[in-house]
């Protein structure tokens, strides 16, 4: 009874996820044409277009390698694995000890390499441009999100995000310096890291300006699908993170069916309110020119290493 | 030989070691007989020395729980002979040596050709000296032999890097390796002298004693220990190629065989970690807390340097050249996190960082070793080392290609490879920083953190650019496709081997740890493993992180069935439910009718916003086009400023400074015959006054 309980949660949690993420992205789309005084397109947008991309067949290039190939599906399995290992059912999971914060950036990371290798093999001009932006792009970002698990770890004395959430859960409410810093740095990585305006365009159709889509042009079918649904999973992680980081209230502790009610109606109203704000930043800002991501990167990176040594110099003397 | 072969009897695991040494440079004077026989030389004596480095693995892995063994060779001076120790610390390097001599020396058996650089024989000769002379670089127990090995190893891999002598870059990078190499070696000899010296002779009934027993028994006052501790980070840094002394390894390391240079960046570079270890752990005993932060702050310099300079690289063995310089840093940064832990008495934590320094040592030395071979290949194929020729070799060349892929995870520290391992241990250990009993450091500390995850995340950009322009992508010229062959069985085989090793050391950490941990108690008196009983129930953190952490915070072999399961999974799902339809066609490109190999990136393209960012490092030529020329012409050369800053200005005052002297040089007979009289009438007056 001990072992079931969490395995059934777990594998709940990865449907979980494999369902709403798509809903979630549906929904940031629906927000952002609403804001935008457009009419919005039905939330489950996403779905028909998996289901149109999985029946028509995959064009591949002529010289396109097994590694073009499978790409697709390791980015969907790191995203997936990803999605099992952030807290939002329960901070108590089977494969919660599979990966801490630290290898959860380098999964993050595993996906980025084998998508910018993909985006390479083909040769084509557009392909090694996008690859080169997002490596680019990655690699700021990543000691970035890195710097803000940092600042969490230092905080509750361990990597482990289930002991990162339950530590910030119990916690006094107060508004936490550090936290703040780490906050906003974090906003920023996931903008750049999801592919949003201000660092890229999701829904660009010019060339040039394009970092994500460049890569994935000569994608089809059902791989085109697995791809975009990494994305949108990424989108999710990246969301449900963010929450358990910094809106830890209402994840259970323990193991335990009977808290998913709890846990369903935490998290939900939480998605759709974080997407509503996405949808917002993106009608707010404007997109910026490739040679400024490395400074909204870098100004990311300076918040997170400020938050670090703000918690460092202000909390701990206590 | 009598001292030999009086302990054969007994056998001590010491014995082998040196039978097994003794094997290589018979192995390597066999060559001579057969000096212009490639066929022999390639089929029959480096797959013995691959042997011989299997059991030397072998033997140094069974050695590492042992306790420490003393053998004394009758080599050497009379009343000098060598005194040779197999403890933990020796036998994990060996063992390191062993297991990646084994697949270079197997992958050297298929790489072999006629007419190139020198006599195979010879080679064989200069290859196995290389590997004995490092061997007893790593079990000398006293300053006399070590200095004898280590030159042996320096001299040896200068006559294999100047193989191919004809070609005067290879002569001048040849020299400045041994130019660089002999600074280093003075520093050492230096450090001997301080380490021995401290004693004073009186100590040693009047006769120098440079046994490293004697060192370890001296105990050294704050000054002389840290002067000794400054002279080995000088002289071992030379070798490994910490700032500044660094501008030898992307000279040398092209213009090595491929095997050899793999032998020097995977092996090579760790005999000078080995060295740093050895003296500020077993023959110093109190370091002090500002050794630790200086060598912490020195290894990110020459980290984040390796870095960002490997990132605009052209060539790809400088590329990886550079890669190494950084990852040598990296090691440099937990060596210095130990000594300050240590230094603070928090033992448990300094195990921790040393076990993440020893980790990414045998990590570093199997992938880059990996990396190294899978360019010679491709050099074979292609005969091409710039970056902006090849492409597509994916195609002719899947084996090494696939097997180069996983060597470029486990660099680039991609969990579930190896090289994530090492990383990750390395950032658990600066976690802990901020418990150092010390004002600032311990604020400081945490933040160099941040420049070590910049580091690593450029060594991913790093390894895309690597393999995506190596092997993805179109030829970028005709002729390279067509020719290109993938490599020999017997190359695969030693591929085979390193990648595999990649993969065992990257899914199976807490096996590993538990051997390091021999290591580090030897040098520290605990270990991560043993320490898990110790912490265990205090702190949730405390008794996760360092010790079980490896078992209940990363679980590498889960990871990858994880991963595994999912890609099974969904393939079969698609495949179930829909279909598995699939049509080859000509890329699409959004439709732009025209493309052309030469439309990828470049290298140079590739690394462009690293140039943009990184700009003030580097010291750049650039030629552009404009508008008007008729054959535009664009290129970009990036530079080191140590070079001008420091190098250059250096040989230019030994210019004039010998210029100088060449003044009293006159070239008569008369003039010198007249320094003669005079320097006697000197001697004279000074012999009787």
């Amino acid at each position: 009874m001990n072992l079931i309980a969490p395995v059934l949660l777990q594998i709940l949690e990865l449907a979980l996820a494999l369902v709403l993420a798509p809903l979630l992205t549906g929904w940031v789309n629906q927000c952002r044409a609403w804001l935008q005084n457009r009419s919005a397109p039905p939330l489950l947008q996403p779905y028909r277009q998996f289901a149109k991309l999985f029946e028509k067949e995959v064009v591949l290039a002529h010289n396109a390698s097994s590694l073009f190939r499978a790409a697709p599906y390791i980015i969907f399995a790191c995203m997936a694995l990803a999605s099992m290992i952030v807290p939002t059912l329960s901070t108590d999971l089977p494969f919660g000890p599979a990966a801490d914060a630290i290898a959860l950036v380098g999964i993050f990371a595993l996906a980025r390499v084998f998508i910018a290798l993909a985006g390479m093999d083909v040769g084509t001009a557009f392909g090694s441009l996008g690859a080169r932006r997002e490596m680019l792009i990655g690699f700021l970002a990543e000691p970035a999100l890195l710097m803000v698990f940092f600042t969490a770890s230092l905080i509750s004395q361990s990597t482990s995000l289930s002991t990162i959430v339950e530590t910030f859960a119990s916690r006094e409410f107060a508004i936490y310096p550090s936290l703040a810093f780490a906050g906003v740095a974090f906003t920023m990585v996931s903008l750049a890291e999801n592919a949003r305006i201000p660092v890229d365009n999701p829904t660009t159709h010019l060339e040039l300006t394009m970092i994500h889509e460049a890569m994935i042009l000569e994608y089809s079918g059902r791989h085109l699908a697995f791809i975009e649904w990494a994305a949108e999973l990424k989108l999710y992680v990246y969301s449900c993170l963010g929450l358990a980081l910094f809106f830890p209230w209402g994840v259970p502790q323990g193991a335990d069916l009977s808290n998913l009610p709890l846990a369903l109606a935490s998290l939900l109203p939480k998605l759709a309110i974080g997407g509503a704000l996405l949808a917002l930043i993106e009608t707010l800002s404007a997109k910026m020119r490739i040679f400024r991501a490395p400074e909204f990167l870098g100004t990311a990176f300076m918040l997170a290493v400020l938050g670090m040594l703000v918690h460092l110099l202000l909390e701990t003397g206590k | 030989m009598s001292g030999l072969s009086a302990n054969l009897s007994e056998l001590l695991s010491i014995d082998w070691i040196l039978l097994l040494i003794g094997t290589w440079l018979l192995i390597g004077l066999a060559g001579l007989t057969v000096l212009r026989d490639v066929t022999a030389v390639a089929r029959l004596l480096y797959p013995l020395g691959a042997l011989v480095g299997m059991a030397l693995a072998v033997c140094a892995f069974n050695a590492l729980g042992a306790p420490a063994e003393i053998a004394v060779l009758p080599l050497g001076l009379p009343d000098l002979p060598f005194h040779l120790r197999l403890d933990a610390l020796s036998a994990l390097f060996l063992m390191l040596l062993g297991g990646t001599a084994a697949g270079i020396s197997i992958f050297s058996a298929g790489y072999l050709r006629k007419g190139e650089g020198s006599a195979a024989g010879l080679q064989c000769l200069q290859y196995h000296l290389f590997l004995a002379s490092m061997a007893l670089v790593l079990l000398a127990d006293d300053a006399y032999a070590f200095m004898v090995a280590w030159e042996l190893m320096a001299l040896s891999s200068f006559f294999l890097v100047t193989s191919d002598h004809r070609n005067p870059e290879i002569r001048s990078a040849g020299y400045l390796y041994l130019l660089i190499a002999h600074i280093g070696a003075i520093a050492i000899l230096l450090c001997f002298g301080v380490l021995q010296g401290a004693g004073g002779l009186a100590a040693s009934n009047g006769v120098a004693d440079y046994t490293f027993d004697h060192m370890r028994a001296i105990r050294h006052d704050t000054f002389w220990a840290s002067a000794a501790f400054g002279l080995a980070v000088l002289g071992f840094g030379a070798k490994a190629g910490l700032l500044p002394l660094h501008v030898w390894l992307p000279e040398a390391h092209p213009a090595a065989p491929s095997p050899v240079s793999a032998m020097m960046s995977g092996v090579m570079l760790k005999t000078a970690i080995y060295g740093v270890l050895r003296v500020s752990f077993d023959l110093l005993h109190h370091p002090l807390w500002w050794w630790g932060v200086g060598l912490l702050a020195l290894g990110l310099v020459t980290a984040l340097f390796g870095a960002i300079f490997s990132a605009v690289q052209s060539d790809m063995k400088r590329l990886l050249a550079y890669s190494s310089i950084e990852n040598i840093g990296l090691l440099f940064v937990g060596i210095g996190l130990t000594l300050t832990f240590q230094a603070f008495g928090m033992t448990a934590l300094a195990a921790l960082a040393l076990t993440a320094v020893l980790y990414h040592c045998l990590n570093h030395a199997v992938f880059k070793s990996l990396l190294f071979l899978c360019t010679g290949a491709v050099l074979h194929a292609t005969r091409e080392r710039r970056l902006g020729k090849l492409g597509g070799l994916i195609h002719p060349m899947p084996w090494v290609a696939w097997l180069a892929l996983l060597g470029v995870l486990s660099s680039a520290g991609l969990p579930p490879f190896n090289g994530f391992v090492s990383e990750w241990l390395l950032l658990q250990a600066f976690l802990f920083t901020p418990g150092l009993p010390h004002g600032y450091i311990n604020m400081l500390i945490p933040v160099a953190a941040a420049a070590v995850t910049l580091t690593a995340a450029l060594a991913g950009y790093v390894m895309v650019k690597f393999f995506g322009i190596v092997f993805l992508g179109q030829p970028r010229e005709e002729t390279i496709s067509r020719q290109a062959k993938d490599a020999g069985w017997l190359e695969r085989t030693g591929l085979v081997w390193l990648a595999a090793l990649c993969v065992l050391l990257g899914l199976f950490p807490v096996f590993v740890i538990e051997h390091l941990d021999f290591v580090t108690r030897t040098l520290l008196g605990t270990g991560v493993y043993a320490a898990s009983g110790n912490v265990a129930g205090s702190h949730g953190w405390l008794l996760l992180a360092p010790i079980s952490a490896d078992r209940a915070s990363y679980e590498p072999l889960l990871f990858l069935l994880m991963i595994s399961a999912i890609v099974v999974a969904t393939a079969a799902f698609v495949h179930r439910f829909w279909h598995g339809r699939m049509r080859r066609g000509a890329a699409w490109n959004c439709g732009f009718p025209i493309q052309t190999p030469r439309m990828q990136d470049t290298a140079e393209g590739f690394s462009q916003p690293l140039r943009q960012i990184f700009e003030p490092f580097y010291r750049l030529t650039r030629e552009l086009p404009t508008s008007f020329d008729k054959a535009p012409r664009y290129s970009v050369v990036v530079r080191d400023h140590f070079w001008y800053l420091i190098y250059l200005p250096l040989a230019h005052l030994a210019n004039l400074v010998s210029r100088g002297i060449s003044v009293i040089q006159q070239g008569r007979i008369a003039i010198y015959l007249l320094y003669s009289l005079i320097t006697l009438v000197v001697l004279l007056f000074l012999v009787r006054g």
